[in-house]
């Protein structure tokens, strides 16, 4: 048989299960991530002079931290990693990264994006003072190198990572000043059946609340953000919001943590022409996939995160039921016993997470709520204000014509933080379902290059 | 001031210094910038949209709110660099070009 290409972008549990699988069928899959050391964003490395235990680093998480750690090591020698290196645009069976200046081609025949999420952000007046950090940052800064974001600091926002980064704050010492859910507790009981697919996960999250609580932690449920209160010179002084019961209330603190649960990494699924379909349940548009990872593109497979929201577990699942999808269309042989078991993991999983975007919703009307001196984006400080204007007189309600009169999405982040809540205030604003908004298109490169770039053929 | 970052624990590393606007900073093996910047002061840059400091948001590459330069003008995004001694920063210089253009 021809040498077939095979490359892995992202070196998270889903991408280190691929390669192992790919590996295990006798080929030598190229696996390129951007961090400087393998393990994605759950069981990301702290740096090597770092000494905290694998118990202290990821708790209850700590045996798989290490198993997925291990399964990397001991592929060493029979894949090429490229670590430190950017992909930023895919065109012709072609990946465009970048290793800092150098310029890297890197041709494939089958593509297996494991490219991860990053956080899912709704604006509030303030966000964009200095001490706000989105909860997936508040995390690596604990994680990676061993700080809190403040001398107080508020969780805002909702999800099971709301409660779980704030109670790994409080267990390393740093002190919560409040947990702030969006979500009311009722949805929680309403979700219980989807829940119960994963119980012992459940129950991890019981006790995370639990713990806050005994530990004296202000946790309020149900909770309307007013705003992160500060000034331009300060930085983040206080938050404001209404509690359940529609009283206003003040925390004051230096920094906030805030997210909504996560949104997929998809621009390089998007420049590789890979379809979409918008997701009632979170709200969002999702990459079409078959149960086995398939992309509407013949050789382009999905796996974890970057797929679907699942969570850590299912990303290992589903890295090697991709792995194997793309063997069996490489004509491997491949069990198909096997296969039905992954299957039927994502299938609890998947069940699992329409439980927690059930129990955690996206708070679309808050989009509606928000003031017109409202930052939405944080890139270009374009309030809400600028927004409402351009879809109300120019019509502009397709996502990417209200982002080219407004600039919403055109900064530096390129749309990861406002795209999705942009997308709800135009809805509201010309009132049309938000999918009839669409989503911003994916656009090379995926992010802001070095600026001098040289040649390098891989 | 004190710093906006908090050390909560790996604090025997070895100690470094780095240089912002002129300034020594105390820092940490295997610190990034932002961190070793935060740990000591309270931001990273000033927005160029008139909307006060900016001390990053994301610190996993993915909003680009960390720029800062070198005294010799190059760009760096403070949450992925690792400090290295005598680094010199400045958060004075005009605001990092990007590109989003090939
Ligand atoms: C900040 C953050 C914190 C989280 N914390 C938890 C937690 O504590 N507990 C929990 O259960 N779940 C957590 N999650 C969810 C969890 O990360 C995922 O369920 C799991 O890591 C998904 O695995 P993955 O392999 O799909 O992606 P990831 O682990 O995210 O790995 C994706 C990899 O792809 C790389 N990548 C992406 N795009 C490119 C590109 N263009 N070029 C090169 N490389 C690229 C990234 O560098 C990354 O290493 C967190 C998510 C985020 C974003
Ligand atoms: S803080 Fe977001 S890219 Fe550095």
């Amino acid at each position: 048989m021809v040498e077939c290409r095979v490359v892995i972008v992202g070196a998270g549990p889903a991408g280190i299960r691929c390669a192992e699988t790919l590996v295990a069928a006798g080929l030598r899959p190229t696996v390129i991530d951007e961090g400087r050391r393998d393990g994605g964003q759950i069981y990301r490395r702290q740096p090597e002079n770092f000494t905290r235990s694998y118990d202290m680093l990821y708790g209850s998480e700590a045996r798989r931290a290490e198993a997925i750690h291990g399964g990397f090591d001991a592929l060493r020698g029979k894949i090429d990693y490229l670590p430190e290196t950017l992909v930023w645009n895919i065109a012709e069976r072609q990946l465009y990264a970048a290793a800092g200046t150098n310029q890297i081609m890197v041709p494939f025949d089958v593509l297996i994006l494991c490219s991860g999420a990053v956080d899912r952000l709704m604006p509030v007046k303030g966000w964009n003072l200095a001490g706000t950090f989105s909860l997936g940052g508040a995390q690596i800064a604990l994680k990676s190198q061993a700080c809190a974001i403040g001398k107080q600091v508020v969780f805002m926002g909702t999800g099971a990572l709301l409660y779980l980064v704030a109670a790994q704050y409080q267990k390393m010492g740093a002190h919560v000043a409040a947990v702030l859910d969006t979500s009311p507790w009722s949805l929680r009981l309403s979700a219980l059946p989807k829940l119960l697919a994963q119980p012992s996960v459940l129950w991890s999250g019981v006790k995370l609340d639990l713990t806050l609580r005994l530990a004296g932690v202000p946790v309020y449920n149900g909770i309307d953000p007013l705003e992160i209160e500060g000034t331009a010179d300060a930085g983040v002084q206080g938050v404001s919001f209404k509690d359940r019961n529609g009283e206003i209330r003040g925390v004051a603190c230096d920094a906030v943590a805030l997210g909504y649960h996560l949104r997929p990494e998809t621009q390089l699924a998007d420049l590789a022409r890979c379809a979409f379909t918008f997701d009632p349940g979170t709200r969002q548009w999702l990459l079409q996939s078959d149960p086995d990872g398939r992309s509407s593109v013949a050789g382009v497979y999905l796996a974890g995160d970057g797929a679907r929201i699942r969570g850590a577990r299912a990303a290992e699942a589903s890295g090697r039921l991709a792995a194997m999808a793309a063997l069996h269309d490489l004509g491997h042989p491949q069990s198909a016993e096997i296969m039905a078991g992954l299957r039927r993991t994502l299938a609890r999983w998947t069940r699992f997470a329409q439980g927690l975007a059930q129990a955690f919703p996206w708070p679309a009307q808050q989009a509606a709520r928000l003031s017109d001196d409202t930052v939405v984006c944080r890139c270009e400080a374009v309030t809400a204000a600028e927004l409402r204007r351009v879809v109300l007189e120019t019509d502009a309600i397709e996502a990417n014509r209200a982002k080219a009169f407004s600039r919403v999405g055109m900064g530096r982040c390129q749309g990861r933080y406002c795209g999705q809540a942009a997308a709800e205030v135009i809805a509201h604003a010309a009132h049309v379902p938000v999918e009839q908004v669409g989503r911003l298109r994916g656009q090379a490169p995926v992010k802001p290059l070095p600026v001098v770039i040289g040649e390098d053929a891989a | 001031m004190s710093g906006r970052f908090v050390r909560l624990s790996e604090t025997n590393r070895s100690q470094l210094t780095i240089i912002v606007d002129g300034q020594p900073v105390r820092a940490l093996e295997g610190d990034t910038l932002l961190v070793a910047m935060l740990g000591a002061g309270r931001y990273l840059r000033q927005s160029e949209f008139g909307d006060g400091q900016r001390a990053g948001f994301c610190l996993m590459g993915a909003c680009q709110d960390c720029w800062v330069r070198t005294e010799d003008g190059a760009r760096l995004r403070a949450c992925s660099t690792v400090v290295r001694e005598g680094m010199r920063i400045s958060t004075r210089l005009p605001e990092a070009t990007w590109s989003n253009a090939v």
